[in-house]
């Protein structure tokens, strides 16, 4: 097996390629969040629940929460961006989904390169991190 | 009155004002009582406030904004730690997503390092997600409480080791390929490392993904101690990859959370804002500060927040 990309200063291209998305899908992440907050927090955006009710529900547990609030769980907070208060979810989904990106990225560069065992590692944690994030996971008090 | 010591002024009186702002009888008190003589912003305000003072502080003491944010917003806050949780894994998640670009291309994050050891910790962050939401909230206090008494004796009595001898890679590590090559900055020297004891570190990441899930604490104040003291791995580069492994640890369980519902945006974006213009700050103020002192200071703050915790967990 090739050895010489671990025993260089420089980062793999695999390592290159994943920094270079991660820092893309921060960026837009974080950018998306601060815009999506203004337009919630200086009243530009109608909130589902109104900003002087929201302290009224962040002392119950969640279960309770979501039933006083009558919100689905899961991914039902897409059909609810026409609100301020869910559209700040795009945001914050971005920062939580970039890394299935970056892993997904990496696959063909780590096959390409002949290994195996961190092709099927990288596709593993694609597979863990999707069905973490796709909601199939069901949890509750 | 010194720099230093007009720092330490001005840190002292924003934790003491903040102190009294928040004080346990007050958040302990019922939403309607706790909010109903303030404007809906003041809560949110605060939170900025204090998590920009946690993140100078975790940069001095050389934690993570996200072990601090869960025991000290959950204690001292009137917010159900179901929404702490929530939170406390998106911040630490974005301190992560923030460092680990550049980390990564200086060569000291190490992918190949990072992604066997992220697979098994991201794939327990989620058990430790759905256990911590399964459980009743008094019960997670009182984990919680212990969890964090527990990390304080590890911040008081973990050493740390620069350049760790690894007298012989394992063939685990070596099969996988996990060595690498960096320049240390401060002497010019290029260093090789290698780890070893790679199935019993693996093992370890069982654990600390399940409590990084359950508690939504980020895991750097544990990953560092077995990348460095267990596994080897220098100094750096088991801080720079603990920091990048945070970002995926905590991609999984924050998305457990999120689909729960524990996510709400007044909650998260000023936590996130205050966490990073806080890191910003720390960093430079860790040029003129004496991070030992702060160190004490931050151990002595999640002690207090660790029993808090208990309390909360024990009689309500």
């Amino acid at each position: 097996m090739e050895n010489k990309s671990n025993t260089s200063l420089e980062a793999t291209p695999e390592q290159l390629l994943y920094a270079k998305i991660l820092e893309f899908g921060m960026f837009i992440g974080l950018l998306i969040l601060l815009i999506t907050f203004v337009l919630y927090a200086f009243g530009i955006m109608d909130p589902y629940i109104p900003v002087d009710k929201i302290s009224g529900y962040w002392h119950m547990n969640v279960h309770d929460y979501l039933e006083h609030a009558k919100i689905q769980d899961g991914w039902a907070w897409v059909g609810m961006v026409k609100y301020g208060d869910f559209v700040n979810f795009i945001g914050i989904a971005i920062l939580a989904g970039v890394t299935i990106i970056c892993y997904a990225a990496i696959v063909p560069t780590l096959l390409k390169n002949k290994d195996t065992v961190y092709s099927i590692i990288a596709i593993l944690e694609v597979i863990v991190l999707t069905a973490a994030a796709s909601g199939i996971i069901a949890v509750g008090h | 009155m010194g720099e230093n010591g007009k720092l330490w002024l001005i840190f002292l009186v924003c934790l003491f004002s903040v102190t009294l702002l928040i004080s346990p009888a007050f958040a302990d008190a019922p939403a309607e009582a706790a909010s109903g003589g303030h404007a809906w912003w003041f809560w949110p305000l605060v939170l900025l406030i204090v998590t920009f003072i946690m993140g100078i502080a975790a940069v001095l003491a050389g934690v993570g904004g996200g072990v601090l944010f869960v025991p000290i917003i959950s204690g001292f806050f009137p917010f159900h730690l179901d929404f702490v949780r929530g939170t406390g894994l998106l911040v630490a998640l974005s301190g992560a997503l923030a460092a680990g670009p550049g980390l990564l291309k200086l060569n000291l994050a190490s992918l190949r390092l990072a992604i066997p050891v992220a697979l098994i910790a991201s794939t327990c962050a989620i058990a430790g997600a759905i256990i911590g939401l399964a459980l009743p909230t008094n019960i997670v206090q009182i984990c919680l409480g212990a969890t964090i008494l527990g990390i304080c004796a590890l911040m008081l009595v973990a050493k740390k080791s620069e350049f760790p001898d690894v007298p012989k890679a394992d063939r685990l590590s070596s099969a996988l390929r996990i060595c690498g090559v960096y320049q240390e900055a401060s002497t010019g020297e290029i260093i090789d490392w290698k780890i070893h004891r790679t199935p019993l570190g693996l093992v370890m990441f069982v654990f600390i993904g399940i409590m990084a899930g359950m508690f939504g604490l980020g895991a750097g104040w544990a990953n560092v101690p077995v990348l460095n003291l267990l596994m080897g791995a220098p100094l750096k580069i088991s801080v720079a990859t603990s920091k990048f492994l945070l970002s995926i640890t905590d991609t999984s369980a924050a998305w457990i959370y999120m689909n729960k519902g524990c996510v709400i945006p007044m909650m998260v974006v000023p936590s996130l804002v205050g966490i990073m213009l806080g890191s910003f700050v720390g960093v430079r103020v860790l040029k003129i500060a004496k991070p030992a002192m702060i160190r004490w200071i931050v151990i002595g703050i999640l002690a207090f927040a660790g029993l808090k915790a208990l309390h909360k967990g024990l009689f309500g």
